[in-house]
């Protein structure tokens, strides 16, 4: 009985948790095409609820009740896989993330090496979906994103090397729990940069969404997927994105921490402050979409290995000895 | 000059430049339309949808010369005609295949007695092919419940004509 009983609340605690990332990545979807045409000096989605706010639901609605075409020529069981594996490894590293000092569903002590390790994987879910459709352009698309994905998660590596130097342990809670003072994005603001334009990489965010560059490739990867598996995709997309916007504000921006500790601040709920951060770093992400022409393939593999991957290994150097020099190192 | 460049390139100047102004265009004022609630002006020239007109009395303007027929590019017009009993020359027969037509204008332009007009509308979709095969008593109910609007449009363009 009582083993039931635990097994019904970390269900209940999985939903309370899931429920309102899957809520929020479609009112994200609904902002990041309101703020791309805003920048554009045009309405957007504005019908459908207030403001429009319900867009992505209907959109959802709508992908419910379309047909799922499975090309002949796939390899089945794989073409239904990936989807499903891509939304499956966005949405389960969410259990790891802090919404406040109690308010975590793993607080598991490698919480950054575990959040990482996740966002890696998700680049099986593209190749799996790239090569089991077995056309050229998702081929095409499935490659360019695997080679993008795995460089630019190298520099990511790095500079969370960088974070940890300072903070002294993996645990995410603890991470935040080091910016009390002071944010890191102040100390490490280049890493905070590379780490930003990496997550745009390691999500295929324009300007390095490649992938599907829908001039040359129609849409990478997704080409022949269609109805609810499409949408998986696109609902997996979007939740890394936030994933990724989480992990920037947990790494440099203090997590569910309030910038100042004085009155009207330390007010605001603690998972609230967290969201803002995410929230501020997406508008962000939209911003860029709407503002920066494509990355061209031998750019993007310049900036990756040529100019990230060494600045951010001389930069852990350098964050190293600074600490060395003036015993600042953690657990001293 | 390389320097400045290398300067810029690293500090993201342009880029933050970019930035900037993006934030400012949010909140300028829209430049497209609330379409199917607000709608945006349509000249008295504009080649929408087709009608025939009568004349104030009720009667057809068409006197079925079949220039209009002659002329369209997109041979979407059929015309038959016969004579009626007063006499005169009357369409029996004034079929428009909407799914051919260009939107030219040149029916318009060829008729005598402005019968055949684009009038300003543009929101006649329908749900089936069928539905645009205009005939001649669809196109005159279009002329009956247009004729206000058609007629000052027509107006209001006669010194161009």
């Amino acid at each position: 009985m009582a083993e039931l009983f635990i097994f019904f609340e970390q269900i209940y605690k999985i939903l309370f948790l899931l429920i309102p990332v899957l809520v929020s990545v479609a009112m994200i979807v609904w902002l990041d095409r309101r703020v791309w045409a805003f920048v554009q000096k045009r309405r957007g989605p504005n019908v459908v609820g207030p403001f429009g706010l319900f867009q992505t639901l209907a959109d959802a609605l709508k992908y419910i009740f379309k047909e799922i075409i499975i090309p002949a020529s796939s390899n089945k069981v794989i073409f239904i896989l990936a989807p499903i594996v891509t939304m499956t490894l966005a949405l389960i590293a969410w259990a790891v993330i802090p919404f406040s000092e109690t308010f975590v569903l793993a607080d598991i002590n490698v919480g950054i090496l575990y959040l990482f390790a996740v966002s890696s994987l998700g680049v099986y879910g593209i190749i799996m979906g790239g090569w089991a459709s077995n056309s050229k352009y998702p081929f095409l698309g499935a490659i360019r994103s695997a080679a993008q994905m795995v460089s630019y998660e190298v520099s990511i590596g790095v500079i969370i090397i960088n974070v940890l130097l300072c903070v002294g342990s993996l645990n995410l809670s603890d991470i935040v729990l080091a910016q009390k003072d002071l944010w890191f994005v102040i100390p490490l603001f280049p890493m905070f940069i590379i780490f930003f334009i990496s997550a745009l990489a390691e999500t295929n965010r324009p300007p390095f969404d490649l992938p599907e560059a829908e001039a040359e490739l129609v849409a990478g990867y997704q080409t022949e997927y269609s109805g609810m598996m499409y949408a998986m995709f696109w609902l997996g997309e979007y939740a890394n994105i936030l994933l990724m916007c989480a992990m920037g504000s947990i790494l440099f921006l203090g997590g569910w921490l309030s910038p100042i500790d004085l009155f009207p601040f330390n007010v605001i709920p603690a998972p609230m402050w967290l969201i803002l951060k995410i929230l501020f770093l997406f508008i962000l992400f939209a911003l860029i979409k709407a503002i920066v022409p494509r990355y061209r393939y031998d750019q993007l593999m310049k900036l990756g290995w040529k100019i990230f991957l060494p600045f951010s290994l001389i930069y852990v150097v350098l964050t190293a000895s600074f600490l060395m020099y003036f015993d600042l190192l953690p657990g001293n | 000059m390389s320097l400045i460049r290398l300067f810029k390139t690293v500090f993201m100047i342009d880029f933050l430049t970019g930035l900037i102004m993006a934030v400012k265009e949010i909140f300028k004022p829209k430049k497209t339309i609330n379409y199917p609630f607000e709608k945006g002006s349509i000249s008295p020239r504009a080649r929408g949808e087709h009608a025939l007109r009568r004349y104030p009395n009720g009667e057809e303007r068409c006197i079925a010369c079949k220039l209009c027929e002659a002329v369209c590019p997109a041979q979407a017009i059929t015309i038959e005609s016969s004579e009626r009993d007063d006499g005169s020359r009357k369409t029996t027969r004034y079929d428009i295949d909407m799914l051919k037509c260009i939107y030219c204008g040149l029916c318009e332009q060829s008729c005598p007695v402005d019968a055949i007009v684009q009038g300003p509308n543009f929101e006649f979709a329908t749900e089936t092919r069928e539905e645009l095969y205009y005939n001649k008593e669809k196109l005159l109910e279009n002329g009956d419940r247009w004729e206000n609007i058609l007629a000052a449009n027509i107006n209001a363009d006669s010194s161009h004509r």
